[in-house]
């Protein structure tokens, strides 16, 4: 078993933080013989990130290099497939996003690879890959083996708990150059703008979300000062959204970010389908509503019928006097 | 164009004992998202004065009323491929079905999908087909424009915001912030009566069956479960206090 795993990373070469997590399914696998792939598109690995990449196991590091633009997926996918077929790779790991399933997408019609995209576990059954995954809103669970010599498996923020390896490992960095073809070039990067960091962690892999919907009336004060007590992420439902209370990045659900926090908090929200796609499969849901007919009350774990006005205020109060 | 027949979301969704999407449940319907998918299509045949929108759909018997819908929407002509070897494919065994199909139908400049099925929500579809049909993939386009033969998207990931631009032929998948799908107006709705609906087979695409459905298939489903509803469910009623309950809440299962 030889896993590649692609390496996401911020404009400043830190690591994407699940990226932890595919490194530790990745060892759990591969065990010692862990490589990785690094898009070199302008950032290079810190000192630091290096540091992370041998604690977690990584002993070999290809920095992918062409003569096109690296934040295009079609131009990663191109370096993953020469890559694969480099160091006999039988399953590539990479974080479920939008654009790593574009990468997946070209990768799998290029090789022949079968793709599993929002898994949330992975293992190895009678010689194939077998990856979990909730589907339907997280109303269920199925388990699905890739029957081909290659699995591509999207994993899910969340998914599994990262440490770090027994003993650390030498990284051995090497540039894997290869060449963009014509159907790697179809498409211009014409400008990207990164979103500036909010300085609170980052809503797709959060471990505790806060979440705002119409009930908030555009105020979304008391939702932050609970979020910044607990260290969480900030989100919100497509109403307040498209209202303009908040970034359209904050939106959860169907046609925004799925989360999957060990903790998530809603408040002022209805629980509609399109929401509740984007977080029944949450850990612990905490709902705060002032209609006790409201449908997400049917999937929270805590519900509190009340106005949110009062409830998180005090909540934040409590947590803080209790914290210490 | 290509739109999708998916169990309605509002409906409870299951799979069947074959693992697969249980799409005879009578409440299927076009996927939701690629109503904007049509609208982009629309508006932008409306925009360039020329050329016209046919809406295409892969699945069963059932899925040909995604592109009845597409039809009272405003599409010119309409294609439905079904066949019994296709069940069971997964999205690139569909994206080769597809592929074939604009083939068959002559080509197309730009193909415009949804953002996803409501359904299996893998979005791998629209990137998988660009490739088999040798076009440019812009998924996930909040704004879509086409300027002669180039066209250009801007789309909001994670982390930043893209503008992309390609020549065509190419593939665009729309999400529902690109526009308001419009409602079929009765003469829509009485012109679409008739316009015929196109029904191919593999056979008339010239695809193997061994190559698309079950058999196709890179993915298989070993089992499927519905998850138990979540138990010790609590709900109370805020009478002063529900904010310090909530933090004992969160405190006494380690929460924070
Ligand atoms: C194609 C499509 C895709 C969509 N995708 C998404 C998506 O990805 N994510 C998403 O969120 N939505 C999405 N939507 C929209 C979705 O259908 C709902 O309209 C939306 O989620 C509702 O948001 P809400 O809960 O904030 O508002 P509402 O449904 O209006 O609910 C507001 C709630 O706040 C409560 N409330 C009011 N005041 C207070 C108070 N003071 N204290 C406590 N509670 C209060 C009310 O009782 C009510 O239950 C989509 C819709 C479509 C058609
Ligand atoms: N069977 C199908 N027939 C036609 N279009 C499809 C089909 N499956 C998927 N699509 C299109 O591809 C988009 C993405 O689907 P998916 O990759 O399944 O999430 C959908 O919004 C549809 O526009």
């Amino acid at each position: 078993m030889s896993v590649l795993v692609l390496l996401d990373h911020t404009p400043d070469g830190a690591l994407r933080a699940p990226v932890r997590e595919l490194l530790t399914l990745a060892r759990d696998i591969a065990g010692a013989d862990v490589h990785a792939a690094w898009p070199a598109s302008g950032a290079e690995p810190t000192e630091e990130t290096v540091a992370e990449l041998g604690a977690m196991g990584v002993g070999h590091v290809h920095r992918l290099v062409a003569d096109a633009d690296l934040r295009l997926s079609a131009v990663v996918a191109t370096g993953l497939a020469s890559l694969v077929g480099a160091i006999g790779a039988d399953l590539v790991l990479a974080l479920s996003t939008f654009e790593n399933k574009e990468v997946a997408a070209r990768l799998a019609v290029a090789t022949g690879a079968g793709v599993v995209t929002d898994a949330d576990a992975l293992t190895v059954e009678d010689g194939r890959y077998v990856a979990g995954k909730t589907v339907f809103a997280g109303t269920w669970t199925t388990r699905c083996a890739v029957t081909t010599p290659l699995a591509i498996v999207l994993v899910k923020a969340n998914s599994v708990v990262a440490y770090p390896a027994e003993d650390a490992v030498p990284v051995a960095i090497d540039d894997h150059a290869f060449q963009a073809d014509d159907a790697a070039r179809r498409v211009r990067l014409v400008e990207r703008t990164e979103r500036p960091a909010s300085g609170r962690p980052d809503l797709a892999s959060a471990h505790v979300v806060v979440a705002g919907g119409r009930g908030t009336e555009g105020d979304f004060s008391a939702v932050e000062e609970l979020a910044d007590v607990l260290g969480a992420a900030v989100g919100a439902t497509r109403v307040a959204t498209d209202e303009g209370w908040i970034g359209h990045d904050a939106q959860i659900g169907q046609t925004g970010v799925t989360i999957s926090p060990r903790l998530y908090i809603g408040a002022g929200i209805s629980g509609a389908v399109h929401h509740r796609g984007g977080m029944q499969a949450s850990g612990t849901i905490v709902a705060i509503n002032s209609d006790p007919d409201a449908p997400i009350f049917e999937i929270a774990d805590f519900g509190v019928v009340g106005d949110l006005f009062q409830v998180l205020p005090q909540a934040a109060a409590e947590l803080r006097a209790r914290k210490g | 164009m290509c739109v999708k027949h998916v169990p309605d979301i509002q409906s409870e969704r299951a799979l069947g004992p074959d693992h697969r999407v249980v799409r005879d449940g009578g409440d299927g319907t076009l996927n939701e998202l690629d109503e904007n998918a049509l609208e982009a299509a629309l508006t932008l045949v409306e925009a360039a004065g020329e050329g016209s929108v046919t809406a295409l759909t892969v699945g069963p018997d059932d899925a040909v009323d995604a592109v009845r819908k597409g039809l009272q929407m405003g599409a010119d002509e309409a294609v439905h491929v079904v066949d019994d070897a296709i069940a069971g494919s997964d999205a690139i065994g569909t994206a080769r079905v597809l592929a074939a199909a604009i083939r068959h139908l002559g080509g197309a400049d730009l193909v415009v999908t949804g953002m996803a099925g409501l359904d299996g929500l893998t979005s791998l579809l629209p990137t998988a087909l660009a490739e088999l049909l040798d076009a440019a993939a812009l998924p996930l386009a909040a704004e879509v424009t086409v300027d002669g033969a180039t066209v250009r998207v801007r789309r909001n990931l994670d982390h930043a915001t893209e503008v992309l631009e390609a020549e065509l032929p190419a593939v665009v998948s729309v999400t529902d912030q690109a526009n308001e799908p419009r409602y079929p107006n009765f003469k829509g709705i009485m012109a679409a009566k008739k316009k015929p609906v196109t029904t191919l087979t593999l056979a008339d695409l010239g695809l193997d069956a061994a190559e698309v459905g079950a058999a196709g298939s890179r993915t298989e489903v070993l089992d499927a479960a519905a998850r138990p509803a979540r138990d010790d469910r609590v709900l109370i009623n805020d009478t002063g206090d529900a904010g310090v309950r909530l933090a004992a809440f969160l405190l006494d299962n380690q929460l924070v």
